[in-house]
């Protein structure tokens, strides 16, 4: 029974934006529908407004609508595109919420779109508790005890019962968003209204305490025959109480015997038929009582989750693309298993390995963020790691995260005795695994650890086994063979082991090279090696036989981003897996290494090897000898290492790799060293007679101030060896240094700070170009929104720049010129500008793919990160031009004047984020980069390219209502006329006293609120907690977060309202208002806007 | 730390160490897929005189309890792992798992590269092996040797080194609805506990019953177990079975049960090149097109057209009536004209998934009738 004929046309909606819970798994599942829907012949026509993703490439889906994810939007992409059916189980709780918001309107009915996938009542039976809950009890299963409330009088009589500690859950939202756990009547009144707040149908669910248990999850998939097989099973190594996205995870189930699976698995499948997921995943979460074996039902997704991709790339089982297949009527009996080709996907994975996940935490981010783990998701990433064991799969995870400190042994412990480390370790956090590690290691019983912690005896041991190494590695004499074979058995890095033994790491690498302690590559083959594998998908192990094949082939090695985080997103792996295809289809072979489960890099179609490794020098070091040993063998040849697309991580690999005798292809580490340190990429710049803004290292206080004296305030203040904007402030007087110095632990004799000019109300503008050593490519020149001063990944942008002139266009374009060839770059390279006062100061350069390849990509209709790839590998821009895959003529700087608007919006996460005593953290923005992702709004006009791409960050922005005004001093001029233009709308004003004089005085009537601070109760704080203010303008004042500011924003960012933070988004924010109300925002397919580029012609 | 050594007889070897007991043991080396299980796999009758290898790595998490064992001992005759618990961990542990193999006498070793020795056997089709420790290790060449000179597989009889001295009756839970005589070529204990929950009461009879003797039980019917060696050897069940085939008394089979089905019917068995053994098996019934997930543990099949086409034999027509996706492989016969049918796979699990469990109420429906 082969796919249903009567399907032509299926819409997919994605899952937007990247935001903490739900990131790019979403691109990896949505961009494998997209892929076997077309091979299908479906037409596919997919909307998501994320420009970082590879789904939303013109070539996945024969139209690709880049708007808002809105129930508005997504009517009239149905009204035009009339589609079949409608598949949002690929796109996270986005896609679902979508589609349930279409059903209830009636949209779906009444053009006659089928819900494929799972169907309504289906999904409401899997996300309502209440329901869910019947159903488990129907099939036999326990869920823990619960009460459903809707007010929070109920809230109250429900923990009567239940008693303290319980769970809150909201219903209806992902990653756990708006739920925790309450201790105390204080916290059940903050989680449990929040929750309420959160939860689309203001419903949330008390639940029985079971913290402590063991958690568990299964992956499954049901065809429309009934048949159901189970993917994977994950155990979480934190027990309940910490989110599962949170946790340390573990694939297969390492603490269940048979009968305790198979019952779990019993219920598993039970469920998911009484649901009625007729085709494709879903994933049901477990708690198991460490006692008595007590099974209790947690939740389930009816869609596919972050945890099927992870189980996805855990087994080689690809659960989205079968879910495609599943959902235009296959069974799985008719879908072939991609891995060994012969046998079916009816079928479970069978694991021989060990994988672990372990999450990437960006608390660093934001200052004062409570960091204990509780049922809210915090983690902005993960990084995944295959081994033959669980030792090694866990410690290869852990240098995965690539953060200081990961790995254990490497950096001396803080003070304190087991005792210390064990009450630490009572409160799950970041890293949990080094504080149970040195508490062990300082003498504390594995049966102490297990009080304190709940984690299983049998990881517990498992540690305690890496412990027990650590001793013998301290104390042998010698570094034997037999005992380096051991280390790197368990795991350990050779970092590690010359931590440990006083030697240093390239001391260690010699000796085990010396004594032939190398790394074998294992198949990730879902049959633990019953059916030979066609899919080159590696891991590393300590083991006897590896089973790299030879090759034939000139390949190239391209090093992925690593786990996501603040200021290294998808966008990196977008770049790398777009050089993957430019490459293959210029005929090299194609290996990709990378460590992050979420990405299309890590899927095993996208390259033709990938090597599911930690992105270390030591780990991409071997993957390389395997791969020269490959060529060797087969006649190929390794023609070099791509370390330009990753972003920072595999960057900083460059040189060392280099010295290690690997060739890197594209701009040298010597190149990339002139434009990242400050002096050298100075005497670029002054050779080619480009100006930058003054600056000074300080190591003191007085220092700093001689600096910022002699450049002028304001100043940018930053410590200079940290990377992304982290600890950078912008300081406008002699008090707020002081306060700065005091407060940053970064300053010091050895870790100067660095001290810039900033140029206030200057017009910030990021370019990417290409350099192939002649010819430049502008591929895009986009103009902040924001003013100078906000990290360039939080602000918005618009492409082509809406305020630039010609001649600052042709000064871009010649200063661009002149700092790639003076650094050297070949490839990309992407510059900030400042525009202040007719004179356009260079403020960085990077010589590599930028967080804005994609956007400027779609934005352009050209493929910028295939071409880099390309150029790195010695075609020329010419060439590139002939060949189609750059403009016959022109570029990115130089668009014509119909060309559309593209607008990029940052997304924040401030609502996922409490300080410990439950306030909101401050969500102004500065030159930290704060954002977990972006949209894109594009139009043929400025005013609805933005509209748009607000209504895809934070949802419309309002046509009528109230407005509330609070600015600083030096923006009450400028706000103005945004504001003026808001009451001629209709809009009510709201002010402050100082903003609402200046606002009457010319015209524009003000109603007064009082000052927060003032503590009268007449402010707009509780109108805003009261959802009376619909939208808000409100600059910071100055620097810091100042207390009524921060009270406004906090509500804002509680109750969904839009809140502009700086003036140009304040005039920006008004044209986008004006197009709404003129209701002429229609919607166009990029396929559409890029047809009126016409770069085919010369 | 004793060192051990495992000798495949076309000469590969693996150093690890010795793991439960130290010496030497020989068998067929087979590798078993499952991820859980190991304690019903260890104690599966069908597993006698094997070398089993574990694909998972980690074995021996949750210890040995005293409810999971499939028959009163360990069967295998030598384990290998990777790497074996240092501490069980299960509320329903009651020792490690390497302390019953040592107190079961049973030579085992750990830390092999077990996914290249099951990629070597994949590749070469199970084959003698022999694994050697402590005073046993030797020179290599001796050892394979030794390997080569150890009987094979195929052509063994080895029912009745398995099967029950004397016969013995598992009740019925609750009413009793049927009586079933079970002919134990190596029952698995979990088949009559199935049989027991639908009202069966079921009488286990070692393996050299006859088929006078089976049916001078009087039963409603009977059931032919799973078991381990080479079906073509086995006479004896397939002249019983054939008994209660010519008296129309209801039958059903499972794994070795159905290749003796197979026999009586006059179809031929070969020696698949290394079996199927695991927990993951894509079974599909034909008739349904449903596709099962089901237990399997068996080195031989039944040699029979899988185009649903019916095979005319001196019992009537008789279907293959499921086939696993993988190979296609025959998995379950179906008599047409009379009241017997067979699996190849482990409805009963144990260890495995349940998806298949139905066949006991089919069983059960077929005595009704």
């Amino acid at each position: 029974m082969p796919k249903r004929e009567d399907l032509k046309h299926v819409l997919v909606i994605g899952s937007g934006p990247i935001l903490i819970g739900q990131a790019a798994e979403f691109d990896y599942s949505g961009t494998q529908a997209c892929r076997v829907l077309k091979a299908e012949g479906l037409r596919v026509t997919l909307i998501n407004s994320n420009p970082a993703t590879i789904m939303t490439d013109p070539e996945f889906a024969d139209a690709t609508y880049l708007e808002p994810i809105t129930p508005e939007f997504v009517t009239k992409i149905i009204e035009k595109e009339r589609p079949d059916a409608l598949l949002a189980t690929l796109g996270g709780q986005t896609a679902l919420n979508a589609a349930m918001s279409l059903h209830e309107a009636g949209v779906l009915e009444q053009y006659g779109v089928e819900l494929i996938g799972a169907d309504v009542d289906a999904i409401r039976r899997g996300e309502d508790r209440q329901e869910f809950k019947t159903i488990v009890e129907q099939v036999g299963g326990e869920s823990a005890r619960s009460v459903v409330c809707h007010t929070t009088d109920e809230l109250l009589a429900g923990v009567k019962d239940l008693g303290y500690p319980v769970v809150v859950r909201p219903s209806f939202t992902m990653g756990g968003s708006g739920g925790g756990i309450a201790h105390n009547e204080a916290d059940l009144l903050r989680i449990g209204g929040g929750g309420l707040h959160a939860s689309v149908t203001t419903e949330v669910l008390l639940e029985e305490s079971i913290l402590g248990w063991k958690e568990y999850e299964l992956e499954l998939m049901r065809d429309k025959n009934d048949n159901v097989v189970v993917i994977c099973s994950i155990e979480n190594l934190d027990p309940m109480g910490v989110h599962t996205g949170d946790s340390v995870t573990v694939a297969p189930a390492m603490t269940l015997t048979d009968r305790e699976y198979q019952a779990m698995r019993d219920l598993a499948i039970a469920i998911i038929r009484a649901v009625g997921v007729d085709t494709g995943g879903c994933n049901i979460q477990f708690a198991v009582n460490p006692d008595d074996g007590r099974i209790v039902v947690i939740e389930m997704n009816p869609r596919v989750s972050r945890s099927s991709a992870l189980a996805s790339k855990a087994t080689g089982f690809p659960i989205a693309k079968i879910a495609a297949r599943l959902a235009i009527g296959y069974t799985l009996d008719e879908i072939p298993n991609d891995i060994t080709r012969e046998t079916p996907s009816a079928f479970e994975p069978s694991l021989d390995y060990v994988v672990g996940k372990i999450p990437r935490f960006s608390f660093e981010k934001f200052p004062g963020a409570d960091r204990e783990l509780t049922t809210t998701m915090k983690s902005v990433g993960e990084a995944m790691a295959i081994g033959r064991s669980f030792v090694e799969a866990l410690q290869k995870a852990m240098r995965s995260l690539e953060q200081t400190p990961s790995q254990f042994w490497l950096e001396p412990d803080p003070a304190g005795t087991a005792q210390d480390a064990l009450d630490l370790a009572r409160t799950p956090h970041d890293m949990r695994l080094l504080t149970v590690e040195r508490a062990l290691r300082l003498g504390a019983t594995p049966e102490q650890v297990y009080d304190a912690t709940g984690i299983d005896p049998w990881f517990v041991d498992q540690l305690l086994s890496l412990v027990e190494l650590h001793a013998k590695l301290k104390d042998a004499p010698d570094l034997d063979v037999d005992l380096l074979r051991l280390a790197k058995r368990m795991g350990c890095s050779d970092k590690q082991i010359a931590a440990v033994r006083g030697l240093t790491e390239q001391q260690v690498r010699a000796a085990r090279h010396e004594t032939g302690v190398r790394p074998v590559y294992k198949t990730v083959d879902t049959c633990a090696a019953e059916f030979a594998a066609e899919t080159p998908y590696h891991y590393s192990s300590y083991d006897e036989e590896t089973e790299v094949q030879p090759s034939d082939k000139r390949k190239l090695l391209i090093l992925g981003s690593g786990p996501n985080r603040i200021g290294q997103g998808i966008e990196f792996d977008y770049a790398c897996v777009h050089a993957s295809f430019a490459l293959s289809d210029a005929g090299f072979e194609t290996v990709m290494v990378n460590c992050n489960p979420e990405t299309v890099s890590t899927d095993y179609d996208t390259s033709d090897r990938l090597y599911f490794e930690p992105l270390t020098v030591e780990d991409v070091l071997e993957v390389v000898a395997a791969e020269q040993e490959s060529a060797r063998q087969g006649g190929g040849e390794l023609v070099g290492v791509i370390v330009q697309l990753g972003g920072q991580t595999p960057l900083r690999l460059a040189q060392e790799l280099k010295d290690c005798g690997v060739p890197i292809v594209g701009t040298s580490p010597e190149a990339i060293h002139l434009a990242e340190e400050r002096g050298a990429f100075g005497d670029v710049l002054a050779a080619a007679g480009l100006p930058a803004p003054k600056y000074g290292m300080a190591r003191s206080y007085d220092e700093a101030k001689q600096i910022a004296e002699s450049v002028g305030y304001p100043v940018l203040v930053r410590p200079s060896y940290v990377l992304g904007g982290r600890g950078m402030e912008i300081v406008y007087s002699d008090d707020m240094l002081v306060d700065y110095v005091q407060r940053s632990t970064l300053i010091g004799p050895d870790a100067p700070v660095l001290v810039d000019r900033f140029l206030e109300d200057a017009v910030e503008i990021d370019v990417d170009a290409l350099y192939d050593g002649t010819d430049r490519y502008l591929a895009g020149v986009m103009e902040h929104i924001e003013e100078a001063g906000i990290h360039s990944g939080d602000s918005a942008c618009a492409l082509p720049p809406v305020t630039l002139g010609r001649a600052d266009l042709e000064r871009i374009r010649t200063s661009t010129l002149g700092i790639a060839s003076g650094v050297g770059v070949r490839g990309l390279l992407n510059v900030q500008y400042a525009l202040k006062d007719d004179v356009l100061y260079v403020l960085e350069a990077n010589p590599r793919a930028s967080r804005t390849v994609p956007f400027v990509s779609k934005a352009t209709a050209v493929q910028v990160a295939k071409a880099a790839a390309r150029i790195m590998l010695g075609t020329s821009i010419a060439d590139l031009r002939g060949e189609g895959l750059l403009p016959k003529s022109g570029d990115g700087g130089d668009l014509p004047y119909d060309a559309p608007i593209s607008v990029k919006e940052a997304v924040l996460p401030f609502g996922r984020f409490r300080t410990a005593a439950g306030e909101g953290v401050d969500t102004v923005l500065g030159p930290e980069m704060k954002s977990t992702g972006e949209v894109m709004g594009i139009d043929r006009v400025f005013g609805t390219a933005y509209a748009k791409s607000q209504a895809a960050a934070y949802g419309e922005l309002p046509t009528k209502g109230r407005v509330f005004v609070s600015v600083a001093n030096r923006d009450k001029r400028a706000v103005l006329f945004p504001v003026k233009r808001l009451a001629d709308l209709g809009f009510e004003v709201l002010a402050t006293e100082g903003t609402a004089d200046v606002l009457r005085r010319n015209g524009v009537e003000a109603t007064v609120v009082g000052k927060h601070s003032h503590g009268k109760g007449d402010d707009v704080v509780p109108m805003i907690l009261a959802g009376e203010v619909d939208l808000i303008l409100n600059t910071p004042f100055g620097v810091g977060a100042r207390k009524d500011g921060y009270e406004i924003r906090t509500a804002a960012v509680a109750r969904g309202v839009p809140c502009i933070t700086t003036v140009q988004g304040a005039a920006a924010c008004v044209q986008g208002i004006e197009a709404l109300v003129r209701g002429d925002i229609g919607v166009r397919s990029l396929q559409e806007h890029h047809a009126s580029f016409h770069w085919g012609e010369a | 730390m004793t060192p051990a050594l495992l000798v495949l007889e076309d000469g590969r070897t693996f150093r690890g160490t010795a793991y439960g007991a130290v010496g030497e043991t020989f068998g067929e080396a087979v590798f078993n897929t499952g991820m859980t299980g190991y304690q019903e796999t260890l104690t599966d009758p069908s597993y006698h005189r094997q070398v089993v290898v574990m694909t998972a790595p980690h074995i021996g998490n949750t210890g040995v309890n005293d409810e999971d064992p499939e028959s009163s001992r360990i069967w295998v005759s030598g384990y290998v792992v990777r790497d074996p618990a240092r501490i069980p961990s299960s509320w329903r542990s009651r020792r490690t798992l390497d302390e019953e193999l040592e107190a079961q006498g049973v030579v085992g070793i750990s830390g092999v590269d077990t996914r290249a020795l099951t990629r070597h056997l994949r590749e070469r089709g199970a084959m003698k092996v022999g694994v050697f420790s402590g005073d046993h290790l030797a020179d290599v060449d001796a050892l394979v040797s030794k390997v080569q000179d150890s009987p094979p597989m195929q052509g063994a009889d080895l029912a009745h080194e398995v099967t029950t001295d004397k016969p013995y009756v598992v009740p019925a839970v609750g009413e009793k609805r049927f009586t079933v005589a079970a002919l134990d070529l190596g029952i698995k204990a979990a088949t009559p506990r199935y049989m027991a929950q639908q009202g069966v009461e079921v009488h286990v009879l070692p393996a050299t019953t006859t088929g006078q003797e089976l049916l001078a039980l009087e039963p409603d019917g009977v059931f032919l177990s799973n078991g381990p060696g080479d079906p073509a050897t086995t006479d004896g069940p397939v002249e019983a079975t054939r008994a209660v085939l010519d008296a129309g008394v209801p039958l059903f089979g499972i794994c070795f049960g159905n290749q003796i089905l197979g026999r009586a019917l006059g179809l031929g068995t070969y020696k698949l090149r290394y079996g199927h053994r695991g927990v993951n098996q894509p079974v599909q019934e034909l008739r349904t097109g449903r596709v099962h997930v089901t237990s399997h543990n068996h080195g031989f099949a039944v040699d029979a057209p899988t185009d649903g086409t019916p095979i005319d034999t001196p019992y009537g027509r008789v279907e293959v009536s499921h086939v696993d996706l993988n190979d296609d492989v025959v998995e379950g016969l179906n008599l047409l004209d009379a009241k017997a049918f067979s699996v190849q796979y482990h409805p009963e699990a144990a260890p495995g998934p349940h998806d298949a469990t139905g066949l006991f109420q089919q069983f059960t429906k077929m005595m009704e009738a």
